[in-house]
């Protein structure tokens, strides 16, 4: 009697070794490598941008933080970069589509580790920092200003600190009040009326506002997570300590991530995102103008007088390779949208590029479903997760934020 | 695990606890066999850098220009074309594609030839894959021998 017992009890303890180690998938050695490569530690340093001359200087930095947080920045004094890029949520605003000046056709993206991208925006219509900080400024959805009128803020307002950083202030003498070749129709005339030498002016300080704040957004890094901490051990090959363990369901998500559930072909490295452009078949939003994403973007990106091989440009166009080498047609290109990097998702719905799914369930089901697009390609297969791995995956998913 | 050989051995085993040892064994037969059980093997792939061209007129030579292969990054490419003879292929032009066959896609940009750096090698700029696996590079070449092409695996 006593040997049943003794027996049933090394039993139930060995069943319980088996049932743990059911709900708590082991990874193999290539799963290993994988998840080490998601990581934070494999976040390469941050990237040189040689054509901003003052990327890296802690004066244009600062006074780049300033202008982002001041909402004289802007057409009416009322809209800042932090208005929709807000400092306590990520740097973004939790709608679906922006507002600010109007209401926008787009999700404000977050900006944690955005020096890292090789494209900006969703469609990539810019090929730097510094180029993609200076569009929203004459959007007459977002901060609806001139750039002309920007100038003369800067020398009204910060004229010795900009001077500090970038050397003389250019003249604005005789300049019209209110012009830029993108506003209004009485502001284009009043561009056109300009010297190009004026308009070189212009531009510049307009190109060096954008620098600045440029090099206070690069300073905007991914937080550590749960995820890497966990990463960090098991690359060492160590058990992990009780806080830095991902629970069963977390593991068997993170498993899901990098095998069936194929997610980790768009979301690959550190930041999970490829930094490139994919439609997954995302429907439009009913009684918006059309978005056919990156086919308009390249389009909009190589003819932006702010691009990699424009003017305004410091250093060398060797920096120019991605815009250089872009694919600019093909059927890839309609409606594939940026791959969204996937830190911090679980705290900010909702998602897509516009908005179009509240909650993450609602963004695997359609990823698994990979329902034909109505406009181009889908790049999704289907998938059949059952509710459980879907559960496992949003798990996971959260350990991304915590 | 919390388990010695004594406590398995039959004289110490019941009827009850050999049947519970049954399943306890099956559970970890299937236990094993599904940590174990291998994903869908990769297709054979040609990986060689080095290569007759598909109708022969030249022998295509690439490597990633800095040694190795990076996920992510644009790179350049070495292209070394020799002739049937073996002698450098000088004045050649070549266009370049590519992309994932088992998901349909291109590549994430569009590389070309940017120099000669003879004898008989080029340069490739533009080059990047951004996801993981299985793809293919072509090189569409012409040179004073005619047309021809190469395709390379190439595993990420």
């Amino acid at each position: 009697m006593l040997a049943i017992f003794r027996n049933s009890a090394v039993f139930v303890s060995l069943l319980g070794t088996i049932l743990a180690g059911c709900g708590e998938p082991q990874f193999s050695e290539d799963e290993k490598a994988v998840i080490a490569s998601l990581s934070l530690a494999k976040l390469p340093p941050l990237p040189a941008d040689p054509t901003n001359r003052v990327a890296d200087s802690p004066a244009a930095a600062a006074l780049g933080a300033t202008l982002f947080f001041d909402h004289r920045l802007s057409g009416k004094d009322e809209v800042a970069c932090a208005t929709c890029h807000k400092i306590d949520r990520q740097f973004q605003d939790d709608l679906p589509r922006a507002v600010a000046a109007g209401h926008n056709n787009r999700r404000t993206m977050p900006l944690a580790g955005v020096a890292w991208n090789p494209w900006f925006f969703w469609d990539g219509r810019r090929d730097s920092l510094w180029a993609q900080a200076i569009t929203p400024l004459e959007d007459p959805v977002e901060h609806a200003g001139n750039r002309t009128a920007y100038a003369r803020f800067m020398f009204q307002n910060f004229r010795d600190r900009y001077e500090n950083i970038f050397g003389p202030f250019p003249s604005l003498d005789g300049l019209p009040r209110h012009a830029s070749p993108l506003g209004t129709e009485a502001e284009k005339v009043a561009w056109a009326s300009m010297s190009p030498e004026q308009q070189d002016a212009v531009n510049s300080v307009f190109a060096n506002i954008g620098k600045m704040i440029a090099a206070f957004e690069r300073s905007l890094t991914p937080p550590e997570t749960r995820f890497d901490r966990f990463a960090k051990v098991l690359a060492a090959g160590k058990e992990p300590a009780a806080a830095d363990d991902l629970s069963g369901d977390e593991r068997a998500g993170l498993k899901l991530f990098i095998g069936k559930g194929q997610c980790i072909r768009c979301h690959n490295g550190p930041r999970f995102t490829d930094g490139h452009f994919h439609n997954t078949g995302v429907p439009p939003i009913a009684g918006l103008p059309a978005d056919l994403g990156r086919e308009t973007g390249v389009a909009k990106v190589a003819a932006d007088p702010f691009n990699c091989l424009g003017k305004f440009r410091d250093g060398p166009d060797t920096a120019c390779g991605e815009l250089r080498f872009m694919v600019k047609q093909g059927p890839e290109l309609r409606r594939a949208y940026k791959t969204p990097s996937l830190r911090g998702v679980a705290d900010r719905p909702p998602y897509m590029h516009a908005g179009q799914f509240a909650t993450l369930e609602e963004v695997i089901d359609h990823d698994a479903r990979a329902p034909d697009s109505g406009d181009g390609h889908s790049e999704l297969n289907p998938l059949i997760l059952s509710d459980r791995e879907k559960k496992e995956l949003v798990a996971f998913l959260k350990t991304l934020s915590e | 695990m919390d388990l010695t050989l004594a406590e398995l051995s039959p004289a110490s085993l019941s009827k009850r606890s050999i049947s519970l040892g049954i399943i306890a064994f099956a559970l970890l037969t299937l236990a094993a066999v599904w940590f174990v059980a291998p994903s869908a093997p990769p297709p054979v792939l040609d990986l060689s850098r080095s290569k007759p061209s598909e109708k022969g007129l030249y022998t295509v030579s690439i490597e990633p220009e800095g040694g190795q292969v990076r996920q992510g990054e644009l790179q350049s490419w070495l292209v070394t074309l020799t002739s049937k003879a073996g002698t450098p292929v000088e004045n050649a032009r070549m266009t370049v594609d590519g992309g994932m066959p088992e998901h349909h896609h291109g590549l994430p940009t569009s590389p070309a030839m940017t120099a000669t750096l003879g004898p008989g090698k080029y340069r490739v700029e533009g080059v990047k894959f951004h996801m993981g696996g299985w793809w293919q590079l072509r090189f569409a070449i012409s040179a004073a021998a005619g047309d021809d092409e190469a395709v390379f695996n190439i595993k990420l």
